[in-house]
């Protein structure tokens, strides 16, 4: 509290507009923004009627204009026909099915996107995202295609063992760790390519979890009826129960890293290890669970994987998620809301992609903005300087007035 | 996110002249004398020197598959004796003899898969070769970054970028000379963001290592899907470099056809390597590179100029790990593929551990991985019953040993991945 008294007084309103303009929300909107204004000249550039226009610039200029702006409405709006709402749709079903395909895709998003982030909380990087997610998948596939249980237990036991096995892949990083120093991102990378190793032999191997009546490339059974994640929305839509899962998880990080012991020791750990040990932290300790943590999350993705498809699984089922999964802890800031929110964007990119390559321009498009996206996000002063933000401020006006708003019954 | 500290990518808990070289090179020695030897096949290998056209023909080497396991064996066991006797002298095993251990089990390893078979040496080792040379040039890059402190997860996309730039250059241009000069300045203006990023803007390097590799995927994915695919005539058919093979040593039995009938992204790697070699370690270049890289506040105050010295060695390793890049495709394919270095930056990553930021000892462990690929290619066809994705992870697991400290002691550049802020 004694932060507002010891600034020198300038206007209120306009230290909150600073404090606005310097905050790491208004960075992580405009680097979206500047993001898709780079994927629009990708479009531009890869318009054959920009291109065609272009070569007769000079003596008319409009017609390579126009060309350019039905490109970037063209590509938008396709996104957003693919992703929120497809208003060429025949029926009411179709229209809604893009928003419920960009939850589906968002689901693993924004759990994996949790486990990122909360190693990033404890200035540990997980790049290992990808061989947790298999790790997990593959006991989970393990569960639903090799035991059979009851209705609900089946379900219940195949995501338990999801997460658990992240969280142990997981584990073992924070182990190697503490225990021998190896940093995180090499053991992190390593075990991606060990799992992916590991999963392809159990596809592949009939005693295993080879597809019964496989031929021979790597495939498992699809997961039983029983150990399926159920569908939300009836067969109309494809949206399953895996978002649930990731919804619950934003509450639950949130309430571990806000609320709970635990999370204020990950914190403490984030910010200065060396203090934390000195105010009697285990820092190994937290390490290693701050990596089970991590998987854990991830392993909610892993259960949406595995469990919330009716086919067999192939040794690509983590797709780009694990890269994925980093940038959306980066661009949510490490933080529940943020990494639900870029979940949801990046799930959109994902959803829209049918919808833009019935236009004729390439899906991967979204790769280039989401690439753009985290590149301002990861370097502050460049996009301070396209903007020309303030410097972030030391003021506490507006941290001020939500403690006084949220304290107001207490008695002093 | 510049608020995540990440502290020094390979900073390692210092560990004295331990045993555990030795204990690991004797488990190893043990199961290849045992499962390679005692338990091996008996059936004959054909150890084929030479290929058909090769000027001094050798012929080829019959000998049971379980002898060669068994010599193999025994010598994987005296060096693995050598290794504990050094250490009981508090000395570390020299490099080159770790990686010969590795070179010989991998031997006895491919006569235990041919059993009953031929096994091609002058082609796997020419293959391991042509392979291995992305890698190492990616490794090289890396050496150079983190030599002065500059942590440099960004291999990945500068071999992306390398390897689409010398394909589509060469192919518009009609000139693979020009793609290459191309791919490795693209590679190397890729490597001045991240210096840029990392000098000047105290970004934590990690963080842009990995932005840089989602962008470079990114872009290149999607030139690749909406031009290069539609256009491949015009644009991604460069074709590659002309064999050329050098006269004389090209003559040399079984490694002259395998090292020197090669391209020329390959004999500049060899240029490349013992000249990094020299410069880091026998020059006044090198040594105050190092100095920057060890302990950047001593370099500074004998008025070595911190930053600029990482700026440039940054950005000149950005030119090789293009070069390398470079090797991907109008080295060795000719067109680009979507993601075309489909994880290899992070592989030489693990090279530049391996090689202990050591250039020499680098270029080996990058023909070890090398050899790994192709035997992973070679072993499914030789003999499909082999578990060939647990041959596909012995590298992975290898260098996830080095990396927590088994094989010896890692130990990186001291100011790796700290930036350095004149006070």
């Amino acid at each position: 509290m004694s932060g507002a008294a010891d600034t020198p007084v300038v206007g209120r309103g306009a230290a909150v507009m600073r404090e606005i303009m310097s905050g790491g929300s208004t960075r992580a909107i405009l680097s979206v923004v500047a993001g898709f204004i780079i994927g629009a000249i990708f479009m531009v550039f890869s318009s054959e009627e920009f291109l065609t226009a272009a070569q007769y610039l000079t003596s008319r200029p409009t017609d390579a204009l126009s060309a350019a702006w039905t490109a970037i409405a063209e590509g938008y709006s396709a996104l957003f026909r693919g992703s929120i709402y497809n208003y060429k749709a025949d029926d009411i079903v179709a229209a809604f099915r893009p928003m419920t395909e960009t939850l589906r895709f968002a689901g693993p998003l924004i759990a994996s996107g949790l486990g990122i982030a909360l190693a990033f909380r404890v200035g540990l990087f997980n790049i290992g995202a990808s061989g947790q997610l298999l790790f997990g998948a593959l006991w989970a596939t393990w569960i639903s295609t090799r035991v059979s249980l009851p209705w609900g237990v089946h379900l219940v036991v195949a995501m338990l063992v999801a997460i658990l096995g992240a969280a142990a892949y997981g584990a073992i990083v924070g182990f190697l760790k503490a225990r021998t120093g190896a940093h995180e991102v090499i053991v992190t990378i390593m075990l991606n390519y060990i799992a992916a190793g590991i999963l392809t032999f159990f596809f592949r191997t009939p005693e295993l979890l080879r597809e019964v009546d496989g031929g021979g490339t790597p495939k498992s059974d699809a997961p039983a009826a029983t150990a399926q994640l159920p569908l939300l929305l009836g067969p109309e839509f494809t949206l399953h129960a895996g978002f649930i899962l990731a919804i619950v998880g934003v509450f639950v990080y949130w309430w571990l890293m806000e609320r709970s012991t635990l999370g204020f020791r990950f914190r403490m750990v984030g910010h200065n290890a060396d203090a934390a040990r000195t105010a009697g932290i285990n820092v190994e300790r937290t390490f290693v669970l701050a990596m089970a943590a991590s998987g854990a999350f991830v392993g909610l993705a892993a259960a949406n994987q595995a469990l919330g498809v009716q086919a067999g699984l192939t040794p690509d089922m983590d797709g780009t998620i694990g890269f994925d999964a980093i940038t959306v802890a980066l661009l949510g800031s490490s933080t529940a809301p943020g990494v639900l929110l870029a979940g949801l964007l990046f799930g959109a990119f994902k959803a829209g992609a049918p919808q833009m390559q019935v236009i004729g321009l390439s899906p991967e498009i979204t790769g280039v903005v989401q690439g753009f996206i985290v590149l301002f996000i990861a370097a502050p002063p460049l996009v301070r300087a396209i903007f020309r933000l303030p410097p972030p401020q030391k003021t506490t006006v507006i941290a001020d007035w939500w403690q006084k708003l949220t304290t107001k019954g207490d008695a002093k | 996110m510049s608020t995540v500290v990440t502290p020094g990518l390979f900073s390692q808990v210092d560990v004295s002249v331990s045993k555990k070289t030795p204990y690991l090179m004797a488990a190893f020695a043990v199961f290849v004398l045992v499962a390679f030897g005692f338990a091996g096949k008996t059936e004959i290998v054909a150890f084929q020197w030479s290929k058909e056209d090769d000027l001094i023909h050798l012929p080829d080497f019959l000998v049971a598959s379980n002898i060669v396991g068994l010599v193999l064996g025994v010598t994987l066991v005296a060096i693995a004796v050598v290794s504990f006797v050094l250490a009981q002298r508090k000395q570390v095993t020299p490099m080159w003899l770790t990686l010969t251990f590795g070179l010989l089990a991998v031997v006895a390893l491919l006569a235990w898969l041919a059993s009953g078979n031929t096994l091609p040496f002058a082609f796997i080792l020419g293959n391991a070769v042509v392979l291995a040379v992305p890698l190492a040039l990616g490794a090289m890059g890396g050496i150079m970054s983190e030599r002065v402190g500059v942590v440099n997860i960004a291999i990945e996309g500068q071999l992306l970028t390398g390897a689409f730039l010398a394909a589509v250059v060469g192919s518009l241009t009609d000139n693979l000379y020009l793609g290459l000069i191309v791919a490795m300045i693209g590679a190397a203006l890729l490597s001045m963001v991240l210096a840029v990023f990392a000098i000047q803007y105290l970004v934590d390097q990690i963080i842009v290592g990995v932005v840089l590799n989602v962008l470079v995927l990114g872009i290149t994915n999607f030139l690749y899907a909406q031009w290069l695919s539609s256009d491949g005539q015009n644009s991604n058919f460069p074709g590659t470099f002309p064999i050329i093979p050098i006269p004389g040593l090209s003559a040399i039995p079984i490694i002259g056809p395998a090292l020197f009938e090669a391209r020329i992204t390959t004999y500049l790697a060899y240029l490349i390597i013992p000249a990094l070699w020299f410069i880091l370690f026998k020059t006044r270049l090198g040594l105050r590179a190092r100095a920057v890289g060890e302990h950047p506040l001593a370099a500074d105050t004998v008025g070595i100029n911190v930053a600029r010295t990482r700026f440039w060695w940054v950005t000149i390793g950005g030119l090789v790990a293009g070069l390398g890049g470079a090797a991907l495709t109008i080295g060795a394919v000719g067109a680009f593929g979507r993601n075309m270095s489909g994880g290899q930056g992070f592989i030489a990553l693990a090279v530049v551990i391996l090689g202990r930021w050591h250039p020499l000892s680098a270029a080996a462990a990058a023909l070890l991985f090398g050899f790994s690929i192709v035997l992973r290619i070679w072993a499914n066809q030789v003999s499909p019953g082999i578990p060939t994705d647990f041959i596909t992870i012995v590298p992975y697991v290898v260098t996830l040993i080095a990396v927590v400290g088994f094989v010896g002691r890692v130990r990186a550049p001291a100011a790796d991945g700290q930036p350095y802020i004149k006070g």
